[in-house]
């Protein structure tokens, strides 16, 4: 007889693994991906191809070379990373420029920390809020939905504003909202809209929702408060001076909203733990997309306000501690 | 929309093989040894000595410190010696060994298996009996029944809770049971009320042995007080305060017992043992062990005398040793694997469950990915990825006060884990060191 092995209880695991999580997410991007594709064409593709290409060989590298560690890019994370990463530019953006991008995000977010698991801030969104600082123009070029799709490296003459970006200029320019011509609903919700290629398409990213919903992979609580506060605060804003602010249907569907609060707002690593405490999450980072989309600089204001919701995470992880069973006050 | 506890709790694969399985006696092997230490408390004392003629149900050890039990001879034979023996987790264990020679039994056990419902015995008596019977808790905690059944000072039992639930994956002993014994197990609930003074009891079962519900409901709808009680199929429903929450929807408060709320509660095969000891004067000396697994050839489920080595029950089930790479006893969630198969069936063995080389190794650990999972699942709504980590590091007194004495050790968190951490192996560890603080704090 073979010697029994002997460990302690609980002798069987559940399916979940890292990579089921992974793959999982994957999935449910790609129907934003597909509309992004359809929309924007040959760019998207490269764009995606460059940047998962990038950050599974910077992540690969990085553990064998540098941190001397037994690689684990198998694990899918970077793939995941690499996708959004991608999702969140324009489908014009130069290929080295994405490169630098994956850098920023696997060998600065999350190697620099320890790895998986151990960064404090969401990898793709700090590379993307990088590549803004630094490329201000590229990536903030925005391709026309369908005429750019045949385009590569030149997009002259085939790129125009995003919604927000029109809303923004406009009212600076001292018109009402009622004044300015923006997207239908219809396009804004399939995704016939300037944008990262990835954003765009409001049903797609839903979806894509429900299907990590269904997996459990993600719980309701991030993108149902951050959505819900964003609308509530657009539609306060909105009720006080409809000239001057756009109504919350508009914020929810254009830019980033969507696939900040579903795929980029609920990204494990960076989340809080415990229901209230993701409720306290996605609440802030839904009036600091709003604050910064209406009062800021920038048109668009989610992967700002995502990040500094980041940075609380620790605070309200202390903070929202699950309600026990039978707890004695 | 079935009821169920609310908080946390996983869906394992149910692999019930045995569920079919008749309740078969096994015969004892020439030599048995009864282990002294068979439930929660102190260790019997032996009353017998080497040498010594027994009979079946004669008493082999006393128990009469507050907590821990009678021990009586599941055979008839010739006590051996008295000795020491290495246990489940290695340690050395005294036991009574005894050389077997028939099955006759002490004149004064009734073993006619003729239904006997009326109850004649009065509430103490029926404390006393049980406890000379050697009842204990055969759901697996093997805590004396009869001390169970003396209500504290100052509190009051109101329910009787029965407990057929066996939400452990594999295991189908109170299963057959229920389906074999249903109406000695309403006596024994009817006896056990008796003795609580209660006028209600639930038993609550969960969906996936609707036969039990339905013979069960049967038998107890002559007795107004008794209800079945269907349960929606989630881990860990058997354990105590979570059966308690589903089938009443009470909190017991951390660190207390049942009896706070009002409850008592006791596992099918005890209301059975319980109908056994006081209808037919017949002490607990055999139990109902599932031995299953994936690479076992009969899955069975077998009457067994206690003392029986665990390598007879997995000869006579076609366990073929050469594929099995963990062998435990109990079920996958909350079992201990053993060290080898030569330890005896105790009252406590509600089954033996056999995995394959493939089964028994864990994935490999991987780095906590923050993903909550474990949160969600713990029962007792604690953070396990937390208390893991601050035992790890061993800060006991972060442990402490993130309640990890609150964790009833279901593994629930271990098992949904996407990383594979070992999450309550420190847990566990944890848990003793902040019990043994408090006890240095206390003196
Ligand atoms: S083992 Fe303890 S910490 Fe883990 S889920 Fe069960 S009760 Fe919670
Ligand atoms: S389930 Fe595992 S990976 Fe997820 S938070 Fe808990 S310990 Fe970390």
């Amino acid at each position: 007889m073979n010697p029994l092995i002997v460990s302690g209880s609980p002798h069987i695991h559940g399916e979940m693994t890292i990579k089921s999580i992974m793959w999982g997410v994957v999935i449910a991007l790609l129907p934003a991906w597909l509309a992004g594709v359809w929309f924007f064409g040959i760019g998207a593709v490269i764009v995606t191809l460059v940047s998962i290409a990038s950050c599974v060989l910077f992540e690969f590298l990085i553990q064998k070379f540098v941190l001397k560690q037994e690689p684990t890019v198998n694990d899918g994370s970077a793939v995941v990373t690499g996708l959004l990463l991608a999702m969140n530019v324009p489908s014009s953006l130069p290929w080295w420029q994405v490169v630098i991008g994956s850098l920023v995000a696997i060998g600065i977010v999350k190697m620099a920390f320890g790895g998986l698991g151990k960064n404090l801030f969401n990898p793709a969104l700090i590379a993307r809020v990088f590549l803004l600082i630094s490329f201000p123009v590229t990536m903030t070029t925005w391709p026309l939905p369908i005429e750019s799709r045949a385009n590569v490296f030149n997009f002259d003459g085939v790129t125009g504003p995003t919604p927000l970006g029109t809303l923004k200029t406009q009212l600076a320019m001292g018109q009402t909202v009622a004044q300015i011509k923006l997207p239908s609903y219809t396009n804004l919700l399939w995704g016939n809209i300037g944008g990262s290629f990835g954003e765009v398409s409001a049903i797609a990213l839903i979806i894509g929702g429900i299907y990590m919903l269904y997996r459990k992979i993600i719980t309701w609580h991030i993108p149902v408060s951050f959505i819900l506060t964003a609308f509530i605060f657009s539609g306060i804003l909105c009720l006080v001076n409809p000239n001057r602010y756009a109504d919350p249907v508009f914020h929810i569907l254009a830019g980033g909203l969507l696939i900040g609060a579903i795929f980029m707002a609920t990204d494990l690593v960076t989340s809080p733990m415990t229901a209230w405490g993701k409720i306290i999450f996605g609440i802030g980072c839904g009036v600091f997309t709003i604050l910064i989309r209406v009062f800021g600089a920038y048109p668009e204001g989610v992967s700002f306000a995502i990040l500094i919701m980041n940075a609380f995470v620790p605070l309200i992880d202390r903070a929202f501690k699950p309600k026990r069973f039978g707890e004695v006050k | 929309m079935l009821k169920t506890f609310k908080k946390g709790g996983v869906h394992p694969h149910e692999n019930k093989f045995s569920a079919n399985s008749p309740i078969q006696p096994i015969d004892p092997p020439q030599k048995i040894f009864v282990p002294l230490s068979q439930s929660l408390g102190a260790p019997s004392k032996p009353v017998v000595k080497k040498g010594d003629e027994v009979k079946a149900g004669d008493i082999l050890a006393t128990g009469e410190s507050f907590i821990s039990s009678y021990l009586h001879s599941p055979v008839s034979g010739k006590i051996e010696n008295i000795d020491d023996f290495i246990d489940v987790s290695g340690y050395r264990k005294p036991a009574i060994f005894i050389e077997v020679t028939g099955s006759e039994w002490n004149a004064s056990v009734n073993l006619s298996d003729e239904l006997k419902e009326d109850i004649t015995l009065e509430g103490a008596s029926i404390i006393q009996k049980v406890k000379e019977m050697g009842v204990v808790g055969l759901g697996g905690a093997t805590f004396p029944t009869h001390v169970k059944l003396m209500i504290p000072q100052g509190k009051k039992a109101e329910l009787l809770i029965i407990n057929g639930v066996e939400c452990e994956p594999y295991l189908t002993s109170d299963h057959r049971l229920m389906l074999e014994k249903p109406r000695e197990i309403i006596t024994g609930t009817r006896i056990l009320m008796k003795a609580l003074g209660v006028t209600r009891a639930i038993i609550g079962i969960e969906n996936n042995k609707p036969d039990a519900i339905n013979l069960l409901s049967k038998h107890a709808s002559s007795y107004p007080g008794i209800e079945v009680c269907p349960l929606r199929v989630k881990y860990p429903q058997g354990g105590e305060k979570q059966l308690i929450q589903a089938l009443t929807g009470r909190e017991v408060p951390s660190g207390k017992l049942p009896i706070e709320v009002g409850c008592i509660v006791q596992n099918v095969g005890t209301a059975f043992a319980v109908y056994q000891a006081v209808q037919k004067n017949r002490p607990l000396v055999e139990r109902v062990v599932t031995v299953t697994g994936t690479n076992v050839l009969h899955p069975s489920n077998f009457l067994v005398k206690i003392g029986t080595p665990v390598s007879a029950l997995l000869e006579k089930a076609g366990w073929q040793p050469e594929k099995a790479g963990k062998v435990i006893a109990g079920g996958p969630m909350m079992g201990k694997a053993l060290l080898n198969a030569d330890v005896p069936i105790v009252k406590g063995t509600s089954g033996i469950l056999v995995l394959n080389g493939k089964e028994s190794l864990r994935p490999k650990v991987q780095p906590c990915i923050r993903c909550a999972q474990c949160v969600s699942a713990c029962p007792m709504g604690l953070e396990p990825y937390y208390l893991a980590r601050v035992s790890e590091v061993e800060k006991f007194d972060l442990a402490e006060n993130g309640a990890i004495l609150d964790c009833i050790e279901c593994g629930s968190c271990q098992y949904i884990c996407p990383s594979a951490r070992p999450l309550l192996d420190h847990i566990r560890l944890g848990k003793l060191k902040v019990n043994q603080i408090i006890r240095s704090r206390n003196q």
